[in-house]
């Protein structure tokens, strides 16, 4: 994750709605070993507070699995669709 | 006139912290979620009013509910009243969360734009004061 704020509001917001729009159930952390988080949390999602430069992790179990670990991914790799953005989220 | 997903009431003292936290909500979150603010009383001092938050209810109007997020206690009690003087039909699906004005309204926002009902919405904005986010 190359977000200069890391994990912080908008981000969070665009990952957890994201992840709510698939019907499976997904996870997310840190690191491999866990702890794992529903990523469809936004309470949670925002309280990891994960910094610029973390690897962020997948997985999802049931209808569409991989289609959600890929769109996730890919929507950290784009940076959130915020790399115009300036200025700190709050 | 109704949307799918539950609606969202600010109810602050002030004018402004009500558009500010609805801006945020807005931009944070997007427009699919019924959304309607309030704040200041009528000769545009600090305060809110009982008739304000009933419009502020009727524009963010949900046939799935309205999750309500109030500041400071006259913000609270006014709202109840406001609840409390809709038809009936109305009155069971609007909730007053216990959660943090902005960051509440913005949690709540975002369970609501996945089509969630109204308690998952109001469980989420209140799962902050449980958690360690205002912490």
């Amino acid at each position: 994750m190359k977000h200069p704020v890391g994990l912080h509001a908008r981000p969070s917001v665009k990952l957890t709605k994201l992840a709510k729009s698939f019907g499976c159930r997904i996870e997310m952390a840190q690191q491999a070993a866990g702890p794992w988080i529903d990523a469809k949390s936004i309470v949670k999602v925002m309280a990891m507070k994960a910094p610029r430069d973390t690897t962020l992790h997948f997985r999802a179990e049931g209808d569409g699995a991989a289609d959600a670990v890929d769109a996730l991914s890919e929507l950290v790799q784009r940076n959130f669709d915020e790399d115009h953005a300036d200025a700190p989220a709050p | 006139m109704t949307s799918s997903n539950v609606g969202i009431v600010i109810v602050s003292h002030s004018k402004d912290v009500a558009r500010g936290a609805a801006e945020m909500v807005r931009q944070m979150v997007g427009p699919e979620v019924p959304l309607a603010h309030c704040g200041g009383d009528p000769g545009g001092g600090l305060g809110t009013s009982v008739e304000s938050i009933m419009a502020a209810i009727a524009e963010a109007w949900s046939d799935k509910g309205v999750a309500v997020l109030v500041d400071l206690g006259g913000a609270e009690t006014n709202s109840e009243m406001a609840v409390e003087l809709l038809p009936a039909a109305q009155r069971d699906r609007v909730v007053i969360c216990n959660a943090p004005i902005v960051e509440g309204a913005v949690m709540a926002a975002t369970e609501s734009s996945a089509g969630s009902s109204l308690g998952a919405v109001r469980s989420t904005a209140e799962e902050l004061y449980a958690g360690s986010m205002v912490r």
